[in-house]
């Protein structure tokens, strides 16, 4: 792989949309409120829009021309991970589960948003002061931790919050660098609202030379369940996920040796998936989009193999099989409150997808490398 | 069939590059069934029409993938880091050798700490060393597959040992099987899958297209007659193992009783099999659609996932033969519906 060029900080299309995608509450099975955001911003542009049974919205852009045109979906997930409440306590603090992946120690101390109207709280945590040596070398279990939500009593509480509202970490999005053009993203739920401004800005951009199949789906978190329905609706030749993965990639401590489990790196452009754990990425689409990006001058990363899955994981054992393959912006910190991502590696992922299928030229014309 | 075995074990299919074996089974079957195909996710389809009336629509399926490597880190000495594909198991893989997509070999290195000498590898204790110093000379890169190496070697009592037996010896009992099987009333879908080590990936998506009223895979299955093994009361050389129970499927009693008469009117050897760790293509296809009534033929191995598998010529004779006489007559007793 060629050496990365020089990063130019780039310009973002519908900033106030990213913002607004990422700081919506749309917990995996309550992702109204960044379906709302969706088909608001696509309506305009499609040449339909439903949104099925479970919640995902499927639109459908006609590409160029008026001959037969191959259906390529490309899906993304509206769905973050974060808590349910399952209870309130007599002290009017509420009692959670999580919601996806979560690390347990990621919680405490950190401010939330609960419910579709953003009810702010904290997650408790013992002041130091009263810490002895032996408890601050303790994790803190999830049954132990409560949210904070500065109700006076329980009755209080019950009135601004119903048990099985969702929430998740209270963050904004914050642009990170001088100047006019940040280098990078810093917030909440850049895994997956990064890939859903993506499929929005190619709804609303140059006709392509398929059909593009639009999935904004749900409850990917929780084990890609929108998309196995959403892949079914469609039917389409072949599909791409559109996710964030993570990138482990500062430097080791020094006595840890070369780190060989970095899963991504940011600044190496978007990373395609040669496979991870729920999928084998089709070897057909892998060597397009290499081959596109090294024609376009767009540097791409191979995720490292391993664990984890996108959308593809369903969507390619959907009715006979569809060849799919996952497309990531590398993040740090995903699945917490601050998530990184270069503005360059979101770009170049924005350019290589759409550029793979304004010259779509058909699966049966794909050859693997 | 011996040949045919060896070929077969021989060639190169790591989970998701099954194109070599894919090829090598097609030249097999082409001229004996009606129609070929191959899939959106490289599942070889071969279907034989049924003679007379009275048939069922029957799926056959054997894997073709096999278990490998894949590169995840090439660091900046010139060794390869890697992770698994499929159910690798470190203590099989350590010492051995693997060939790459590009015919590069390397072999595989463990990592020794001076503190724990006698301790069992982890995968990510493992590195592939290709001979060269630095990374540059790598011969692959981050996400290139490799498959263990393992010869074909024929041992005394009519046994074989080689890499991948699991589950290319289920894919020589479909070729043998349509080979010698005259006269069927059934449609018959051979079906040879992909990605079955992956989680029975290819298999769901096969049966969606062939829709079959009965399933049955050929696989390998795990044995209780080695020392300090499992409790399992299946035997390499008990005959063909007819499947009742894994962790994914709970056979169609009536497959597995119209399965065991046919064994018992043919005087072939079989013995029962239920396997407490393992699952194939049959769970799968078991769920596709509408559902299907499924079973399972067997060929007992030893050592499964390492490159010395060993399975019995006598077994595998016998589920040739259980498969044919099954296939040959009616079953009439498998009946959706009521």
């Amino acid at each position: 792989m060629a050496a990365p060029s020089p990063r130019r900080p780039a310009a973002i299309p519908n900033l106030e949309l990213v913002k607004q995608l990422s700081e919506a509450v749309a917990v995996s099975g309550d992702e109204g409120a960044v379906r709302r955001l969706v088909v608001a911003a696509i309506t305009p542009y499609v040449d339909s829009v439903t949104v099925d049974a479970l919640g995902s919205v499927l639109a459908v852009r006609h590409g160029r021309g008026r001959g037969r045109r191959e259906r390529v979906m490309i899906a993304a997930h509206m769905d973050e991970i974060g808590f349910m409440v399952t209870g309130i306590d007599g002290e009017g603090a509420l009692r959670f589960e999580t919601v996806g992946g979560v690390d347990d120690r990621q919680w405490i101390g950190k401010p939330v948003w609960v419910g579709p109207d953003r009810v702010p709280g904290v997650i408790s945590a013992a002041p130091m002061h009263l810490l002895n040596a032996e408890r601050r070398q303790t994790v803190v279990r999830l049954a132990n931790l409560r949210i904070d939500i500065g109700a006076s009593s329980e009755k209080q509480a019950r009135s601004w919050i119903k048990i099985g509202q969702r929430g998740t970490f209270a963050s904004t999005l914050t642009l990170l660098g001088r100047g006019r053009r940040p280098v990078s993203l810093r917030g909440k739920a850049l895994d997956d609202r990064l890939g859903v401004a993506t499929l929005i800005e190619l709804l609303q951009g140059e006709r392509f030379a398929c059909d593009l199949c639009a999935a904004f789906t749900v409850q990917e978190e929780i084990g890609l369940r929108g998309a196995k329905v959403a892949a079914y609706a469609f039917d389409p030749k072949a599909a791409f996920a559109l996710d964030c993965t993570p990138a482990a990639d500062l430097p080791p401590a020094a006595d840890e040796g070369e780190n060989t489990r970095y899963n991504s790196r940011l600044g190496q452009g978007p990373a395609v998936y040669v496979a991870d754990g729920h999928t084998v990425g089709d070897r057909r689409l892998l060597s397009y989009l290499e081959a596109t990006a090294e024609a376009n001058g767009i540097i791409v990363q191979r995720r490292q193999p391993g664990g984890g899955g996108t959308d593809a994981g369903a969507i390619h054992r959907s009715r006979a099989g569809i060849p799919s393959l996952s497309l990531s912006v590398p993040g740090r910190y995903l699945h917490g409150p601050n998530a990184i991502a270069r503005v360059a590696d979101w770009r170049a992922s924005v350019d290589l997808i759409r550029a793979a299928l304004a010259r779509w030229p058909g699966l049966l014309a794909l050859r693997a490398r | 069939m011996k040949s045919l075995i060896q070929k077969l074990t021989e060639a190169y299919a790591p989970a998701g590059h099954e194109d070599v074996v894919r090829d090598l089974v097609r030249a097999e079957i082409r001229s004996l069934v009606d129609s070929v195909s191959v899939d959106a996710l490289g599942n070889l389809i071969a279907v034989r029409k049924g003679q007379g009336r009275g048939g069922r629509r029957v799926a056959l399926a054997a894997h073709m993938d096999e278990i490998g490597l894949i590169v995840s880190h090439i660091d900046s000495r010139g060794f390869a880091r890697v992770t698994n594909v499929g159910g690798v198991r470190p203590l099989y893989a350590a010492g051995g050798r693997v060939r790459f997509t590009n015919g590069a070999i390397g072999v595989i290195g463990v990592e020794m700490r001076r503190e724990r000498p006698d301790h069992i590898p982890a995968l990510s204790d493992l590195f592939v060393d290709f001979g060269v110093s630095r990374a540059a000379d790598v011969p692959v890169r981050v996400g290139d597959v490799g498959a263990f190496m393992g010869a074909y070697a024929e041992l005394p009592g009519g046994r074989i040992a080689a890499k991948s037996l699991d589950d290319r010896i289920g894919v020589v009992v479909l070729i043998e099987t349509l080979r010698r099987l005259k006269r069927s009333p059934h449609e018959i879908a051979f079906v040879f899958t992909v990605q079955e080590e992956l989680g029975l990936r290819g298999a769901g998506p096969a049966a969606f297209a062939v829709e079959p009223e009965v399933v049955l895979a050929v696989d390998v299955t795990a044995t209780g007659d080695t020392p300090n093994s499992v409790r399992m009361a299946v035997a390499l050389g008990g005959g063909a193992a007819i499947k009742a129970k894994d962790t994914g499927m709970l056979v169609d009693p009536r497959l597995r009783d119209l399965l065991i008469q046919r064994a018992k009117e043919a005087r072939l050897p079989y013995q029962i099999e239920v396997l407490e760790g393992g699952r194939t293509d049959a769970a799968e296809m078991q769920l596709a659609r509408g559902g299907a009534i499924a079973g399972c033929v067997s060929i007992p191995c030893r050592n499964v996932h390492s490159p010395v598998e060993v399975v019995d010529l006598g077994d595998v004779e016998a589920a040739i033969g259980l498969l044919v006489a099954t296939l040959s007559k009616p079953m009439d007793s498998l009946v959706i519906g009521d």
